[in-house]
């Protein structure tokens, strides 16, 4: 779903949300698949730790940027190539 | 066209990977073992934290340094800064974060100290600070940051180089941030509240630089 949503979606906002939602995805199915039937893993609890804090600071650049391109240019999709 | 077939590839691929998911033979490769026997020698006594900061150090220090990129990236997007008023707030939000704020401070201090033995450690403190100043910037009690000044600067960097200066030193004698055992704990007390301290920075700044950016108006 969040993958549809990176693709598809055109306003700037909806995708960087969009994004987010594929991040936690991919996060979820790590720690649980290193986790069946059985203790907790730490290793990957300690490499999606890294992950999460890593996408925090992607998505506030990406905020940042969205923000900026808003301001010179007052729109809040890119602009469509014209394809199908 | 493009949206069907996107959505159409993104709904084939849902039952595909379920299915591999549930199939899954265990992993080959079990690393559980190996991290609770050399727990006692990496200096702390929780095995999440052990990881993070003993055995996969290297990529916590990436980690910051990747942060620290982020800020970068934001000061450079924001463009130049005007005098706005701090935001005007309620008094029940006033109140409520003078009361907050302190306490969110002083539960910072114990989640970095906490990593030891809990969950918790350096990146959960510097969140708390992080989220700490961002209330305060909300109800007008810190305003938006400028430019950087020196205290500032130097804060921000002082984690990444006191990480940088231990694997520095530790690649002098052996492997790259291999801890001699008897200083492994208080290295990693002393790395963790370097970061701390810089992570709290970076965080709030990836936000107090962004509000005031473009005319955020009270």
């Amino acid at each position: 779903m969040g993958v549809c949503g990176v693709l598809l979606l055109r306003h700037l906002l909806r995708r960087i949300l969009a994004f987010n939602l594929m991040g936690s995805g991919a996060f979820l199915v790590l720690v649980g698949l290193a986790q069946r039937d059985d203790i907790a893993n730490p290793v990957p609890q300690a490499m999606v730790l890294t992950g999460i804090v890593v996408a925090v600071a992607a998505t506030a650049l990406a905020l940042a940027l969205a923000r900026r391109y808003h301001h010179l240019s007052g729109r809040s999709s890119l602009p469509e190539g014209g394809d199908d | 066209m493009k949206r069907f077939l996107v959505i159409l590839a993104a709904v084939v691929f849902v039952p595909i990977l379920a299915t591999a998911m549930v199939d899954l033979a265990p992993a080959p490769l079990d690393l559980r073992p190996q991290v609770a026997a050399n727990l006692a020698v990496s200096g702390v006594s929780h095995q999440v934290t052990a990881v993070l900061l003993n055995y996969r150090g290297y990529d916590t220090l990436l980690e910051i340094g990747v942060l620290l990129l982020a800020l970068f990236g934001v000061l450079a997007a924001t463009p130049a800064h005007r005098d706005i008023a701090p935001a005007r707030a309620e008094l029940i939000q006033s109140t409520l974060t003078r009361l907050a704020v302190p306490l969110m401070i002083l539960v910072a201090g114990y989640l970095l100290w906490a990593g030891a033995f809990r969950p918790g450690g350096a990146f959960q403190a510097g969140a708390v600070l992080g989220a700490a100043a961002v209330l305060a910037h909300l109800v007008g009690l810190v305003p938006g940051w400028q430019h950087p000044g020196l205290w500032l600067r130097l804060g921000l960097v002082m984690g990444f180089v006191v990480f940088l200066a231990v694997a520095a030193a530790t690649l002098g004698q052996g492997a790259l941030l291999e801890y001699p055992p008897p200083l492994a704990g208080t290295l990693i007390v002393v790395i963790e509240a370097a970061l701390t301290l810089s992570l709290g920075l970076c965080l709030s700044g990836l936000f107090l630089f962004l509000s005031r950016g473009e005319g955020v108006e009270s």
